[in-house]
C-alpha cells in the first residue's frame, strides 16, 4: 500500500519534449514507473524514445491534448514540467480532462495563477500536488516527479515535506527503514495538497507505521496540521521545522498579521506540534533519530 | 517585493484609484522647492519599506517651505527599523474628516483572496481589530470569481461606507481589485483611506507587495521598482550573478542546494556556533540543482567578498545532481578563484555518487578544504574554524 501513487499508476508527462520533461521522463522510467506518453500540442503525433529500468527502448507517444492522452493510454496521473507562464492553462486542461492526480513540478508559478487553479478545482475530481514541488514517490512502485529513486526503498515511513532537498535528506537518513510514500507538497504560498491531506492519507494507509512531517517558516500550515493531528491521527508523528535562524520576514503591512494571527516562526510551529505530542527534532539528523527510536520498537 | 508608498501610489494612479502622489525627492533643497510648488501646508513623509513611520518621526506637517526644508533634513537623517531614509515624499496636507481602512490580500491559509475593510479608524486598525473585532470586516474573494461591480457594492455595504462616499467607495474597491490582479499583488492596502473635505474619498497612503514570480513571468515593468543603490552590495552582486543570496550578520558563509536544506543548514550552524564563541551563519545561498563549477565559483566569490566571513560551509545533498559534479564544481571554483580563495572551506557531500565526489576532493588535497561526512559534524567544524 501507499498513498496517491502505486504500481498501477499510469503516468503522462505534460511538457515531455522540454529539457526538464525529457530528463525526468528518463529518470522516472529508470525508477520503474509506468510512463505511457506525453502531451505537447505542437508535437502531437510524434514519439519520444527513452530507456526503461531494464535498459530496453521505450517509445512514448506525444498527444495533442490531455484528454486524448487519457483516452488512448488510460493514464491516471499527469506530471507537469510546463514553463511557469503556461502552467495554469496546462493544469486546467488536465482538470477538465478529469485527470485523477496532477503533480505540478514547475517552480516560479505566479501565485494568483495557482489561486485560480485551486478555485477551478473545487468540486472536481482531480487532486493536485504542488506547484514548486519534487513530486511523489512510492519506492519500488512508482515515481511522479523528480525525487531520486535511488535514495531509499520501500518501508514503514510516510514522509510529507514542503522542501525537496530536505525530503531527500530525510529519506537518506532513514534509508535503512524505507518509505511507504514520500511526498513533497511544495513550498509555495498556495499548494494543492497540504500536510493535512497527506497526514490523513498516511493515517488510512495500513503500510505506514510512522509519519515524518517536515515544515518550514511562513504561513500557518504546520499549526493547522498540529490541530489536525490532535483530533485525527493515531500513528506516531515525528516533525522537523527548518528556519529557526532565518531572518524575520519583511513587513507585509497590517493585513498579514491580522489574517494569520501567528507569526509563522519556526519556534511557534515547533511549539504547536510538540503540544499535540509530535516529537520534533532540532536538526534533520536529530529528527531522524527520533523516528528511528520509534521504528526500532515496532 | 514590497513597494514604497510613492511606488504604490503610482500603481494606484495607473489604475484610476483616487490618490495624490505628490513629489518624491532625495534632498532637503528639493523638498523645499516641492513645498513651494505645491503651496500651503505640506506633509513630508519618509519613504522606506517599513511600517511605523509616523511613530519614528518620519512624517511631519510643514507649514512653510522653510519648515519643509528643516523637516526633510531631519527625516533624511533618520534610520527607521534599520533602514536609512534616502527619499521623502512631499504631498499637500489634506486633513481627513474620517479615516477608513481597506485591503485586498492573498489568504494563503484558505487558498483564496481576502478583503479587509473597516470604517472605524484607519491607521489604528490593529488596535481596532483587538478592541472591536466586529468593526473589521473580512470578506472572502473567490479567485475564480473576482470582484465585479456587484461584488464591490456588496463589499462596500458590508463594510458600511456611509452614504456621502458610498458610490466612490464602490468605484475605488473595483479599481483596487484591478490593481491587485492586474499587477499580480499579494497585498494592496490603503491605510488611511481618507474622507476629505467635500466628501472626497482618497487613498492617502498605500502599501503594495508584488508577487515576484509573476513579475518575472509577465511584468517586466516591475523591475523599475527595484532601487538598486539601496540593496546590500553583496546581495546586488549575487543578483547580477543569478544567485539566490541573502546577507546575514555572521561569520560562517553558507552554500547549499535547495532552499529547505540551506535554511536547515543555517539552523545547524547557529546551534554549532553556541559551542564556538557564538559564531553565526553569514548568509543564505541556494545554488539550486545544477552546482557546476561556474555557479560554485560565483557563489564562493560572493561569500569570500563578505569581510565578516571567517569560514565557509558547503553543504550539498546530491539528489538529481551527482556529488562528483559538485566536487568538480568546487575544484573548478578554487582554480577560477586562485589567490582570491583565502578562507577555509568545510565540505559535506552526501547522496548520489558520494564516493566519487569525496574521492575527487581527497585527490585535490587543497589546503583550504576539509571534508566532513555528516551535516552536524561539518557545521561544527565550520563554526570552530570561524571562531578566531
Amino acid at each position: 500500500m501507499s498513498i496517491y501513487l502505486n504500481k498501477d499508476s499510469k503516468i503522462i508527462v505534460q511538457g515531455i519534449t522540454g529539457g526538464m520533461g525529457a530528463k525526468h521522463t528518463a529518470l522516472m522510467l529508470d525508477s520503474g514507473a509506468t510512463i505511457v506518453g506525453g502531451v505537447n500540442a505542437r508535437k502531437a503525433g510524434t514519439t519520444v524514445t527513452h530507456k526503461d529500468a531494464q535498459g530496453a527502448d521505450v517509445e512514448l507517444p506525444v498527444f495533442g491534448t490531455v484528454e486524448e492522452a487519457m483516452k488512448e493510454t488510460g493514464a491516471n496521473v499527469s506530471v507537469l514540467f510546463v514553463p511557469p507562464a503556461f502552467t495554469k492553462a496546462a493544469a486546467i486542461e488536465a482538470i477538465d480532462a478529469e485527470m485523477p492526480l496532477i503533480v505540478v513540478i514547475t517552480e516560479g508559478v505566479p501565485v494568483q495563477d495557482t489561486a485560480e487553479v485551486w478555485s477551478y478545482l473545487q468540486g472536481k475530481s482531480t487532486r493536485m500536488i504542488g506547484p514548486n514541488c519534487p513530486g511523489i514517490i512510492t519506492p519500488g512502485e512508482s515515481l511522479a516527479g523528480i525525487t531520486p529513486h535511488t535514495i531509499a526503498g520501500k518501508g514503514p515511513v510516510g514522509l510529507v515535506s514542503k522542501s525537496g532537498t530536505l525530503t531527500y535528506q530525510m529519506m537518506y537518513e532513514l534509508r535503512d527503514f524505507g518509505f511507504s510514500t514520500a511526498i513533497g507538497i511544495g513550498g509555495d504560498p498556495i499548494v494543492g495538497t497540504t500536510h493535512i491531506d497527506a497526514l490523513q492519507a498516511f493515517e488510512e494507509d495500513p503500510e505506514t507505521k510512522v509519519i515524518v512531517m517536515i515544515g518550514e517558516i511562513g504561513g500557518d500550515a504546520e499549526e493547522r496540521a498540529a490541530d489536525y493531528i490532535k483530533a485525527n491521527i493515531t500513528k506516531p508523528v515525528v516533525g522537523y521545522v527548518a528556519g529557526f535562524t532565518a531572518p524575520e520576514g519583511k513587513t507585509m503591512g497590517h493585513a498579514g498579521a491580522i489574517v494569520s494571527g501567528s507569526a509563522g516562526t519556526a519556534a511557534a510551529k515547533q511549539e504547536a506540534l510538540e503540544a499535540v505530542g509530535v516529537k520534533v527534532g532540532k536538526t534533520p539528523s536529530a529528527t531522524a533519530a527520533r523516528a528511528r527510536e520509534i521504528l526500532e520498537k515496532l | 517585493m514590497d513597494l514604497m508608498e510613492y511606488q504604490a501610489k503610482e500603481l494606484f494612479a495607473k489604475h484610476g484609484v483616487a490618490t495624490t502622489i505628490g513629489v518624491v525627492v532625495e534632498t532637503a533643497e528639493e523638498a523645499k522647492a516641492a513645498a513651494e510648488k505645491i503651496g500651503g501646508v505640506t506633509v513630508i513623509k519618509a519613504q522606506v519599506k517599513a511600517g511605523g513611520r509616523g511613530k519614528a518621526g518620519g512624517v511631519k506637517l510643514a507649514k512653510t517651505p522653510d519648515e519643509a526644508f528643516q523637516y526633510a533634513t531631519d527625516i533624511l537623517n533618520l534610520t527607521i527599523k534599520d533602514l536609512p531614509v534616502n527619499r521623502v515624499l512631499v504631498t499637500p496636507a489634506t486633513p481627513p474628516e474620517a479615516e477608513y481602512y481597506f485591503s485586498f490580500l492573498l489568504d494563503r491559509s484558505n487558498r483564496q483572496y481576502l478583503c479587509i475593510a473597516s470604517v472605524e479608524g484607519g491607521v489604528e486598525i490593529e488596535e481596532v481589530a483587538k478592541t472591536n473585532p466586529d468593526a473589521v470586516k473580512k470578506i472572502a474573494i473567490d479567485p475564480g470569481q473576482g470582484v465585479d461591480a456587484a461584488k464591490a457594492r456588496e463589499i462596500a455595504t458590508e463594510a458600511g461606507f456611509p452614504e456621502p462616499v458610498f458610490e466612490q467607495a464602490v468605484t475605488m474597491i473595483e479599481k483596487l481589485y484591478t490593481v491587485f490582479v492586474e499587477e499580480d499583488a499579494t497585498l494592496v492596502e490603503v491605510n488611511p483611506l481618507a474622507r476629505l473635505a467635500g466628501d472626497k474619498l482618497e487613498a492617502l497612503d498605500g502599501k503594495v507587495s508584488l508577487d515576484e514570480n509573476a513579475s518575472e513571468v509577465r511584468h517586466p515593468d516591475h523591475e523599475a521598482f527595484e532601487i538598486r543603490e539601496e540593496a546590500d552590495p553583496l546581495e546586488a552582486k549575487a543578483k547580477d550573478l543569478g544567485l539566490n543570496y541573502v546577507k546575514l550578520d555572521g561569520q560562517v558563509g553558507i552554500i547549499g542546494n535547495g532552499a529547505g536544506l540551506v535554511m536547515s543548514t543555517l539552523d545547524v550552524v547557529a546551534y554549532a556556533g553556541e559551542k564556538h564563541g557564538g559564531v553565526k551563519p553569514a548568509n543564505f545561498l541556494d545554488i539550486g540543482g545544477g552546482a557546476n563549477a561556474q555557479v560554485m565559483a560565483n557563489g564562493l566569490d560572493v561569500i569570500l567578498n563578505d569581510e565578516q566571513v571567517k569560514s565557509v560551509f558547503v553543504n550539498v545533498f546530491g539528489g538529481i545532481t551527482a556529488c562528483d559534479e559538485v566536487a568538480n564544481g568546487i575544484k573548478g571554483a578554487l582554480e577560477l578563484l586562485g589567490d582570491k580563495a583565502t578562507k577555509p572551506l568545510v565540505v559535506r557531500l552526501d547522496g548520489n555518487a558520494v564516493e566519487a565526489g569525496r574521492a575527487i576532493l581527497d585527490e585535490l588535497n587543497h589546503p583550504l578544504v576539509t571534508q566532513v561526512d555528516t551535516m552536524d559534524g561539518a557545521a561544527d567544524k565550520a563554526a570552530e574554524l570561524a571562531n578566531v
